[in-house]
């Protein structure tokens, strides 16, 4: 019986943790390359929530499927976001660029609080309650499609940065600034790319949570706050940092709701942060700067 | 032409007396009951806050009709406490001669503090926690149940359902949010539980952290547990959470009841699980249905918020309207504004007619009304059913709960 229970939470804590490390992903492609910290990264995924939840009411389109054009939109704003607004920043002091983006955040809580209201909206999918029983360990349907989601969704843009030669151009960014100018590549261009796909991964990672979790103004700041848990343990700007620093967030918050007690939970997740700050603060998969 | 005006010294002196003085005429002479109706209508608390204040919305007409004259200033707390200290101070400069207020206990106890000392009538609507009453305000009165009374009522009520279905349960788990209520909820558990006797193994008490994304590890413990009833302390999302859960990791109790809390009858929770969402219930204050005024204010309601239900806001629509009719029919006795006589008029108050479920509205010594009843309602075709007890029930109870598999 015990171990059942185990097996159920550890499951469930793998499934959980890969989402949360698509959307910490988004925040730590943009922080690795254009260096800025986006303090508006739990509002854009809320924002993409809600995207879902409209295209799933007046279209009956899947959040599974709708992710794909809610992650474009999202690429087109994030490029025109860098190339108009976050640019200028790029060079001014850290906390201006915090003023910026929490400005920012303010205005999408505000907003979206003034176009849906309080309430918690939900997509409710045909097979949103169903699970599979494999022996004593229960799979929800949902959380297992958006960890295979969030997995290919990750391998995506791995393969981005790593087999193109845009990807490889903004990794040579995000290596050495001055390198990449004096060679001709286009900074500003590559930032704004950046932005649009860490964004984009936000999106993604938003239309997912859609299914697994009700959409909410006020749970912006939270998602903003688990984001930068998981990328400051993965790793300041390692994607694979951010993939780990998910799961183990994942993992630990569900093995500390059993061990310890549910309502300790985030307190495990600050408490390893502040383990990972002190023994190795550039992170798990990050590097010394 | 010019007109050539000079002032006396005397003249000056009796144009300040005069001012200083205006505020007590305006007193004395105000037809016009100006409230401030102080809720969280933005913020973490904004769901109930909306609720409650579409009750205001609805109030002026049917206190026309009753023939109070109020005036009612509708102010945002931001479910913030500091928030609400200083908008109770802005009310009060702006000339409110009342507060209602204000859903959360902390923000209750960070107006009171402005009130106690402004001398202006506070009249509590929805705020839960003992110390409201205990600290010996004067000017504050409370026209809600304390933690403790919901979950004695609401135990009563578990008692009072499986007496009437012949049901017992076995084994329950007590699962609660680790926030301000749901602590004191908690607390109150802890103290009431071995009083109330009631024939069941209390396995274990849950506490979760109402941030979380999703009960499913809670919901996996509760399961591990297999209790027959789970007793729960929720907000309107994380009863959704909790719920959806369940369904999914197929667990099945026989009954799912909350001694005292929200979270059942909001409409998101509709919304979010359809038929799912029927056959819980809760133990709580609810507007009588056979009542007149009830039935009045419903109409209000209606016309004032065509688009929400009464059913589903009734609880807070109720007392948010009692809080205005409490102040409302102070005034008309005391005959004035002026805090200290419209506060005496206030403690002395006797409705006999009103809307939620129990006696007259009246207070004691401490400020409390004592005659609050609870209800317990169950949600039936999608509607929060009174269905105990029986002289205000519209429906029978259904127990045990019916599978959540096959439900169209």
């Amino acid at each position: 019986m015990l171990w059942s229970l185990y097996g159920n939470v550890l499951v469930q804590g793998v499934l959980t943790g890969l989402v949360y490390g698509l959307m910490a992903l988004g925040l730590s492609v943009i922080f690795g390359v254009v260096r800025v910290v986006n303090f508006a990264h739990g509002e854009f995924a809320v924002v993409a929530m809600y995207a879902a939840f409209v295209l799933f009411r007046s279209f009956g389109l899947d959040p599974f499927l709708s992710m794909l054009p809610i992650a474009a939109a999202f690429f087109v704003i994030g490029y025109g976001l860098q190339r108009t607004l976050i640019n200028p920043f790029v060079s001014r002091p850290e906390h201006e660029q915090f003023i910026l983006l929490v400005g920012l955040a303010i205005i999408m809580v505000n907003g979206t609080l003034m176009i849906f209201g309080p309430d918690a909206r939900s997509a409710n999918l045909p097979y949103s309650f169903d699970s599979w029983e494999i022996g004593p360990i229960i799979l929800d349907k949902v959380r297992v499609y958006a960890a295979i989601a969030a997995l290919a969704v990750a391998a995506l843009l791995f393969a981005f940065f790593r087999f193109t030669s845009t990807g490889v151009a903004i990794r040579a960014c995000a290596d050495n600034l001055v390198g990449a100018a004096v060679v001709g590549l286009n900074v500003k261009q590559l930032y704004a790319l950046t932005f649009g796909l860490g964004l984009a991964c936000v999106g993604a990672a938003g239309a997912l949570m859609v299914t697994l979790t009700d959409a909410t103004p006020m749970i912006a700041p939270a998602f903003t706050l688990l984001a930068f848990t998981i990328v400051i343990i993965g790793g300041m700007g390692s994607m694979a940092g951010a993939i780990v620093g998910g799961l183990l967030i994942g993992i630990a918050e569900a093995m500390a709701s059993v061990v310890i007690a549910p309502s300790m939970k985030t307190m495990v997740s600050f408490g390893l942060l502040v383990l990972v700050l002190a023994l190795r603060p550039q992170g798990l998969l990050g590097r010394r700067a | 032409m010019t007109a050539k005006t000079s002032f006396s010294r005397r003249a000056v002196m009796a144009g300040a007396a005069a001012t200083l003085a205006a505020p007590g005429i305006a007193h004395a002479q105000a037809r016009t009951l100006k409230i401030g109706s102080l809720l969280p209508r933005s913020g973490f608390f904004a769901q109930a806050g909306q609720s409650m204040h579409r009750g205001v919305l609805a109030a002026p007409d049917l206190l026309k009709e009753l023939g109070y004259n109020v005036e009612i200033v509708h102010i945002d707390t931001e479910s913030n406490a500091d928030v609400a200290r200083t908008q109770a101070e802005r009310a009060i400069n702006d000339g409110c001669h009342v507060l209602t207020g204000a859903f959360d206990s902390g923000h209750t106890l960070a107006i009171a503090q402005v009130t106690e000392q402004r001398q202006i009538p506070f009249v509590v609507n929805v705020a839960a926690a003992p110390q409201i009453t205990e600290q010996g305000y004067k000017y504050l009165v409370r026209n809600f149940q304390t933690g403790g009374q919901l979950v004695t009522n609401g135990l009563r009520l578990i008692k009072d359902v499986m007496d009437a279905k012949g049901i017992k349960f076995e084994k329950a788990v007590f699962l609660h949010a680790n926030d301000t209520f749901g602590t004191a909820q908690r607390n109150a558990m802890d103290a009431i539980w071995p009083r109330v006797n009631l024939p069941i193994d209390l396995a274990e008490k849950i506490a979760y952290d109402p941030r979380a994304q999703d009960l499913s590890v809670e919901v996996t413990k509760i399961r591990a547990l297999n209790p027959d009833l789970v007793m729960c302390v929720t907000r309107a999302s994380d009863a959704i959470k909790m719920v959806r859960d369940m369904v999914r990791q197929r667990f099945q109790p026989k009954a799912i009841i909350s001694p005292g809390s929200p979270g059942f009858y909001d409409e998101e929770f509709y919304q979010a699980l359809g038929p799912l969402a029927d056959f819980v219930m809760f133990g709580l204050p609810w507007a009588n249905p056979k009542s007149n005024m009830t039935q009045a204010f419903e109409k209000s309601f209606a016309k004032a918020n065509p688009n929400n239900r009464f059913a589903v806001d009734s609880f807070n629509a109720g007392f948010a309207f009692e809080g205005m009719l409490i102040a409302a029919d102070a005034f008309k006795r005391a005959g004035t504004t002026a805090g200290p006589q419209l506060m005496e008029a206030v403690r002395a108050t006797n409705l006999p007619e009103h809307i939620m479920i129990g006696g007259p509205i009246t207070f004691d010594a401490k400020g409390q009304n004592p005659n609050i009843g609870s209800a317990l309602v169950q949600n039936l075709k999608r509607i929060p059913t009174v269905v105990l007890p029986k002289d205000v029930a519209l429906a029978e109870p259904v127990l045990p709960l019916p599978a959540w598999q096959g439900r169209s």
